[in-house]
């Protein structure tokens, strides 16, 4: 048996380790869902619990299109039309036409001059830093960026450094710093997943324009609802086509199945085809994501009013948290993070809300700092009114109980501790 | 409070405490259980005190329980001071 090769203490060192996340209260339990992704779902927790209805506020699908039947229709005909599997990595015989024909629509999407893909924004991550940048070079990365960023740049052997959280004066003193470097890349998110918050890109461009440095965006929080007409931040802020490289995923408001990318100038994206290594050891993206994914660009290049619609949802929803009372993170995201302080509070709040019928988790350190402990809500364009009003309605009664509404982070600080 | 452990204090407001932050920093404060500086941004810390006082940190050395506190890492600048010298 498998069991008797492994090392007498093994079961021990590792059961103990999990008691010590189950003690901290950092232990994760999955909640099993037992629909389609959308905005109202019948969730299985804990587990063996009968089958709940609930409203959710925490899933990235912020156009509401994970299960839109058009997208589903593309599926349908892409698994009939180039099969289900390739078996193959892109470069050995497990690239389609229609492989192609996602990279370029992604290109002309995020005007860019090209794009490769990969099998997910993660894998993209992990691999672009070390394919581009050596040891003459250094990553200046934003301190709040993703994980799958920070763990792309340790495979890195490019210096590192970090700025302060959109801090630009202390960007510019790292710029000089590293003057002496051959190349500098700027690392930052596009929307920061746990506050919601957008980077200042246009004045990060205009100070790598200044120094002669790169910008690098993740914009996987973004990509498809940020700008006018959804191409992310860099339309926001009026700098399409002046980022160095742009990573996203198509597992969020993209479809939300998985898949990802990276797009930007031509030689950054060649060089990636050639040497990141999630791209030359993974399997090619599957034939059926990536025509679902050349659906979703033909209906959000059509219309703009899903993305319209999330804006309009994050703007009501800001509202009403702040006339009930709750302290939340200024923004124009659909990300809403909702302000307690305490882990515990954080994680009571969120237990309560689902017994309210509405699903929402609680984030605290060390996925957020120290003290900063919140409930994140997410918006989607799926969400109607008769959604957000159930949801207030909730969020106020659970809020009244635990005595937070009107209070001040003082307030709450001084009643649950940090 | 020597002239190290004032100058790396210095420097830890400076880098690390966001504006703002009205947190008291000490020498015993810990830096890294404590939220302040998180393994991603405490290789900022290392190259200051690699330039400023001219040491090698090996990455043996370069560990979160070492950089938990001003006064641990003042001993681990003496000690490699010392063997510098």
């Amino acid at each position: 048996m498998a069991t008797e090769t492994l090392p007498a203490t093994f079961r021990d060192v590792m059961g103990a380790e999990l008691g010590a996340l189950k003690a901290a209260g950092l232990f994760k339990e999955e909640r099993v869902i037992h629909a389609p992704q959308g905005a109202e779902i019948e969730v299985e927790f804990p587990a063996g619990a009968p089958l709940k209805k609930v409203l959710n506020l925490c899933s990235n699908n912020y156009l509401g299109l994970s299960s839109h039947p058009d997208v589903l229709a593309a599926a349908h005909a892409g698994l009939d039309r180039r099969g289900y599997g390739m078996s193959s990595v892109r470069f050995i015989c497990g690239t389609q036409d229609i492989h192609r024909e996602l990279e370029n629509r992604l290109t002309e999407f995020l005007g860019t001059e090209d794009t490769l893909l990969f099998s997910s924004c993660l894998d993209a991550n992990a691999g672009v830093f070390e394919a581009i940048l050596s040891d003459k070079d250094v990553m200046i990365a934003d301190r709040l960026v993703h994980a799958s960023i920070v763990d792309g740049m340790r495979l890195c052997k490019a210096a590192q450094d970090t700025f302060k959280h959109s801090d630009m004066g202390h960007l510019e003193e790292k710029l000089v710093e590293h003057a002496d470097k051959r190349f500098r890349l700027v690392i930052t998110d596009g929307v920061f997943s746990m506050d919601g918050d957008l980077a200042k890109l246009d004045e990060i461009v205009a100070l790598c324009r200044k120094h002669d440095a790169m910008v690098f965006v993740d914009d996987s929080h973004a990509s498809g609802f940020i700008g006018e007409t959804g191409r992310g931040t860099p339309e926001r802020f009026g700098v399409l086509g002046k980022v160095d490289v742009i990573t996203t995923t198509f597992g969020k408001a993209l479809g939300g199945a998985s898949g990802g990318c990276v797009s930007g100038r031509r030689e950054i994206v060649e060089l990636c085809r050639q040497r990141a290594r999630p791209y030359l050891f993974s399997n090619t993206l599957a034939s059926v994501i990536v025509a679902a994914t050349l659906k979703v660009l033909d209906l959000v290049s059509a219309t703009t009013g899903r993305r319209d619609r999330l804006e309009q949802n994050a703007r009501i929803w800001r509202r009403l948290l702040t006339e009930a009372g709750f302290d939340i993170k200024a923004g124009e995201s659909p990300i809403v993070p909702v302000m307690l302080y305490n882990a515990k509070l954080a994680q009571d709040v969120a237990r309560d809300l689902f017994a309210e019928g509405v699903y929402v988790v609680g984030f605290f350190f060390p996925v957020v700092a120290k003290g900063q402990a919140r409930i994140r809500t997410q918006l989607s364009a799926a969400h109607t009114m008769v959604h957000l009003d159930r949801a207030i309605e909730a969020f106020r009664k659970v809020g009244k109980k635990y005595d937070i509404l009107g209070k001040s982070k003082n307030e709450i600080v001084e009643r649950y501790g940090l | 409070m020597n002239e190290l452990k004032k100058t790396i204090l210095d420097y830890i407001r400076r880098e690390y405490i966001e504006e703002g932050d009205e947190r008291e920093l000490k020498t015993d404060t810990p830096l890294i259980t404590g939220g302040i500086v998180d393994s991603f941004s405490m290789v900022s810390l290392k190259r200051f005190l690699e330039r400023k006082y001219t040491v090698k940190i090996p990455d043996a050395d370069a560990t979160p329980e070492v950089f938990n506190t001003v006064d641990s890492i003042v001993k681990l600048v003496e000690r490699l001071s010392a063997v510098e010298v």
